[in-house]
């Protein structure tokens, strides 16, 4: 390791010492707003090392990290992604029973395996980001426990260990093949000796245990349970974060390996894209938990999603990083706005709950609804680009059949999205609320943040742009 | 520049009405107003550019996404022109109709409702394809958010209704907009959704086919055609009055105007290839349409049949794609804008007096409300098509291009006409005069409706008996857009499944004068 390689890890160093330093700290007694502080700053401060990151950059950190564009990008947008909902989280834990400082410790872990994630050029850091991740993933989800809590948190458990295994194995079995781990050199093993069975089926297990953490269909049934169960702003971090990680490293290994140009490959793929969308939309119809609308809802953003990974090619590589950041601040901003509602007495979930918020707190309301239009793919918001980009890179290639899904699942959606809407801005019912609690201040703030974030991303996508065109030069 | 601040003007004055909230009264109403006025006077000033000798009276291009080919480049000729006039003009009549009908939530209420209209004047103004898109899309949110929020009893299965299929519709256009855009980036090597620049992309005819149904669909579902109209009666319905002037005398015209600026002049083979189907649609719709509106007990839902009807006559108008009929879609536009805009002020007018939409319920209304009936007598006359009034140029000069085109077409498109008399007639009939049931009546309309209906009537009543004016300065001249598309009238007679062979380039230079005289002998 030469101090460069050293620089080029500082965001992942940053994380381990910060929560190494938040763990030797948790042993005194500290008060619940400083271990929110030195998350944040934590995430901050990672954030800021990305700068002389770069200049680092582009550099191998042994064969397992590789440092360039791509992950510098997805490791700013995930440091992003977890400022928000440490921000959120704060105001959502004030006054809960437990412990909060290990809270936020297991964020900066999980944080750090979802960085980790980003970078891996190889399938140990591969499976090591993944299960830093999950393992964190099992205490956020059931932290606050409850039987809701509890039921998620096991769920989640069983069948993450499952896919584990799966992707595990799947590794083995292309490592049989290939005879390497290394994402940079698959593309050239595989054009010498022709691509095998042990291979499909490597790939395919892998396709399984990727398919499970992204929660595409048909592994999607765990989702909305799980959503539903964890505490809110952890609903967030694994819609973004979790699948956002998972997103980054998908995107370099199939893009480095070609393996999607293989044909089995690339039709199973599309059956999971379409797949995902139908599932996800048609059953957010019958939802009547804005939790569980929104788990649905990120389900068939997969799909999407996945539309820009069998476009290929740096329009899809570009269309995929900006549909991922316009999904990371939508999803993240309407998560927030239940975890800014929700007291430490009751998650406000039920679509009744929401009656008539626009007219007691038009500015959250307002914030909520721009939330929801983005995921639906209204214009002037970022969104909107995200799914044009992914539509364009759809139509550049002729996938007219994915393309089509596309159109009609976003007529689906609509329904739903605007059903919350409607909702928020149905008259109140009932008696007349008395004098509203303060929001907490930190989430305001980030929800707010997110949403001036929402409209610049949908109105002048010019700089996120040119920063993912660059991310596609790192192995295109 | 000044066409920038033509859409903006709405906005800004729309978040000023919401700011001054707070002032309470009648702020946001006479803020919006004054915005619509200044956005109208602003309008104005660029037609008394008079010709500048291009193409456009006025044109704005910024910097958007010079990556991606998307430019802001908006511009208006005449028609352009003439429609933005009337959405400044409908925005002011709406927010008039609205006055007092609208007490809760007012702010947010003018926010809503000039949103609407940025989104219909970015529409009519905008000559880059994605940008054109989020126009197109801009103005369904705080459509719908007026429906769902001041509307009346259905109004939130209307209101999702309405949202779901236009965006249904819209989603296959941009679909096509951007098959269209890579299909002229493979072919010309420079990837651009500029108006001008996608002109005459050269294509083969499957691919024009499939990418012109992207951009029906979406114009036949906003214009409404039948089938596409379901969303329709039900929004105008439950819709306030105002959002009903909006929805009639805006949305359904940036259908229209869509096929005009965009569909034909980008796919002119396909358009014409399907013409023959859309017309059999227009004349279903021209009658059928009028046939349900007779069988209607809801009044507003009448209207909005007679809606469907009239959109009918613009849709044959505008396949017809002949310079006589073409012009008389644009007439036929503006004055429906007017004339059935005016027709939902005073069917809001009576809801409000008398709580009731139901026709059943009312009658003689005259005896209590003179000055209101003589109104709805004066823009029934107007839909029915009475000559020296506007809508009957339009729909005149419509049958008088299309059966240049096809007799028979012209010949049953007609019979829409007759029952239009009907159920005019028999809608004036029923509410206005009979026995009272409401036993005092209702109170006649005061200054403020009188001057809006006024000014409408007065639209109306120029563009029927002097039209050469208008028709000169904002008519639709031999060219739209950049090339001139004649379509072989023959071709539309027979088959038009292959398509003729080329499209005849001609120049259509309508005879004006004579169309103005007739008006004119007609007016008299």
């Amino acid at each position: 390791m030469s101090a460069a390689d050293l620089i080029a890890i500082l965001p992942m160093l940053v994380l381990t010492i910060a929560a190494v330093v938040a763990t030797v700290l948790a042993a005194f007694r500290t008060s619940h707003a400083f271990n929110a502080a030195l998350a944040v700053s934590a995430f901050v401060l990672a954030l800021l090392s990305l700068v002389p990151a770069s200049k680092a950059a582009p550099r191998a950190v042994t064969a397992l990290i590789s440092v360039d564009a791509h992950s510098l990008l997805f490791t700013g947008l995930l440091l992003g992604a977890a400022i928000a909902v440490t921000l959120l989280s704060h105001g959502y834990n004030e006054g809960r029973e437990g412990g909060l400082a290990e809270f936020y410790i297991v964020l900066l872990i999980a944080t750090l395996g979802a960085v980790v994630l980003a970078a891996s050029a190889h399938f140990a850091a591969f499976f090591l980001g993944l299960e830093i991740l999950g393992v964190s993933l099992y205490v956020l989800i059931a932290y606050f426990l409850g039987e809701r809590a509890n039921e998620a948190s096991v769920k989640y458990l069983i069948l993450a260990g499952i896919a584990s295994s799966f992707l595990v194995f799947g590794m083995a079995l292309v490592y049989a093949e290939l005879g390497t781990m290394e994402f940079s050199e698959m593309a050239g093993r595989a054009g010498e000796s022709g691509a095998g069975p042990l291979l499909f089926a490597g790939l395919a297990m892998i396709t399984v245990a990727a398919g499970f953490k992204l929660a595409a269909a048909p592994f999607h049934m765990w989702a909305p349970d799980v959503y539903e169960g964890a505490p809110a702003p952890v609903g967030a971090f694994l819609a973004a974060v979790s699948k956002g990680a998972v997103a980054a490293l998908l995107l370099r290994f199939f893009f480095q390996t070609g393996s999607l140009a293989l044909e089995p490959l690339f039709i199973v793929f599309g059956a999971i894209a379409v797949a995902s969308m139908f599932a996800g939309n048609i059953l957010a119809l019958f939802q009547t938990s804005v939790k569980r609308t929104l788990a649905y809802s990120s389900i068939a953003h997969v799909g999407y999603l996945l539309i820009a990974f069998l476009a290929g090619g740096r329009a899809g590589m570009v269309a995929a990083g900006y549909y991922l950041a316009a999904y990371f601040i939508s999803i993240i901003g309407a998560f927030g706005a239940v975890t800014l509602l929700s007291g430490k007495d009751r998650e406000i979930d039920l679509l009744d709950d929401y009656r008539g918020l626009a007219w007691r707190r038009p500015w959250l309301a307002g914030a909520f609804t721009a939330m929801l239009l983005s995921l639906a793919g209204m214009p002037l918001t970022a969104g909107f680009l995200g799914k044009f980009f992914v539509a364009s890179a759809g139509v550049g290639e002729a996938l007219w059949l994915l393309v089509i899904a596309l159109a009609v699942n976003s007529a689906i959606a609509i329904y739903y999205y605007l059903r919350i809407i409607i909702a928020l801005f149905s008259p109140a019912y009932g008696e007349a609320p008395g004098p509203l609690p303060r929001l907490p201040i930190a989430g305001t703030v980030a929800l707010g943040a997110l949403t001036l974030l929402l409209v610049f991303l949908g109105v002048y996508p010019g700089p996120l742009l040119a920063l993912l065109e660059e991310a596609a030069s790192a192995f295109l | 520049m000044i066409l920038a601040w033509a859409v903006l003007i709405p906005f800004f004055g729309g978040v000023a009405a919401w700011a001054s909230t707070r002032l309470g009264g009648a702020f946001p109403r006479c803020i919006a107003l004054l915005a619509l006025a200044l956005d109208f006077a602003l309008l104005l000033s660029v037609l008394g550019r008079g010709d500048s000798g291009g193409q456009w009276l006025a044109e704005t291009r910024l910097e958007w996404m010079p990556g991606v080919g998307a430019g802001i480049h908006l511009a208006a000729d005449g028609l352009s022109l003439a429609l933005a006039l009337l959405t400044a003009f409908l925005g002011m009549a709406a927010i008039a109709a609205s006055w007092t009908g609208i007490r809760e939530r007012t702010g947010f209420f003018h926010l809503c409702l000039m949103s609407v209209i940025a989104g219909v004047m970015g529409a009519f103004l905008a000559l880059d394809l994605l940008l054109f898109y989020v126009f197109w899309e801009l103005m369904l949110v705080p459509m719908f958010l007026m429906i769902a929020v001041w509307g009346h009893g259905g109004r939130y299965r209307a209101a999702l209704k309405f949202f779901i299929f236009t965006q249904a519709g819209s989603l296959l256009m941009l679909v096509s907009i951007l098959g269209l855009y890579f299909v002229h980036g493979t072919e010309t090597g420079k990837y651009s959704f500029d108006y001008m620049e996608l002109l005459g992309t050269p294509m083969g005819r499957a691919a024009e086919f499939w990418l012109m149904l992207g951009f029906l669909a979406a114009f036949a579902v906003k214009l409404p055609a039948v089938p596409f109209h379901t969303w329709l009666p039900e929004a105008h319905a439950e819709a306030p009055a105002g959002g009903s002037v909006l929805l009639a005398g805006l949305l359904l015209k940036t259908g229209a105007y869509g096929m005009i600026r965009f569909l034909f002049p980008l796919f002119p083979n396909a358009a014409e290839a399907i013409a023959p189907a859309v017309y059999v649609l227009a004349v279903i719709g021209i009658i059928y349409g009028a046939v349900l509106a007779l069988g209607q007990t809801d009044l507003k839902r009448l209207i909005a049949y007679t809606s469907v009807s009239h959109m009918g006559f613009v849709l044959l108008g505008i396949f017809a794609w002949e310079g006589l009929a073409l012009n008389g879609a644009l007439v036929l536009m503006v004055c429906h804008g007017a004339s059935t805009g005016a027709l939902f002020i005073i069917a809001g007018a009576i809801e409000e007096r008398a709580h009731t939409r139901e026709m059943a319920r009312m009658g003689g209304f005259w005896s209590s409300a003179p000055k209101m009936g003589g109104a709805a007598l004066f823009f029934a006359l107007a839909s029915m098509g009475l000559p020296g009034l506007g809508n009957f140029l339009g729909e005149f000069l419509v049958l008088l291009g299309v059966f240049g085109v096809n007799p028979l077409l012209a010949a049953s498109a007609a019979l829409g006409l007759v029952a239009s008399v009907i159920y005019s007639l028999w809608m004036v009939q029923k509410v206005f005069h009979g026995p009272a049931l409401q036993g005092p009546g209702i109170s006649d309309i005061g200054v403020r409706e009188a001057a809006t209906l006024a000014s409408m009537a007065a639209l109306v009543l120029w563009l029927g008996l002097y039209p050469a004016h208008f028709l000169d300065r904002m008519g639709i001249k031999e060219s739209i857009g950049a090339t001139a598309i004649g379509i072989d009238s023959k071709a539309a007679t027979g088959t038009g499944a292959d398509g003729p062979e080329a499209v005849r380039i001609t120049e259509h230079r309508p005879d004006m004068e004579g169309a103005a005289e007739l008006g004119g002998i007609k007016g008299k």
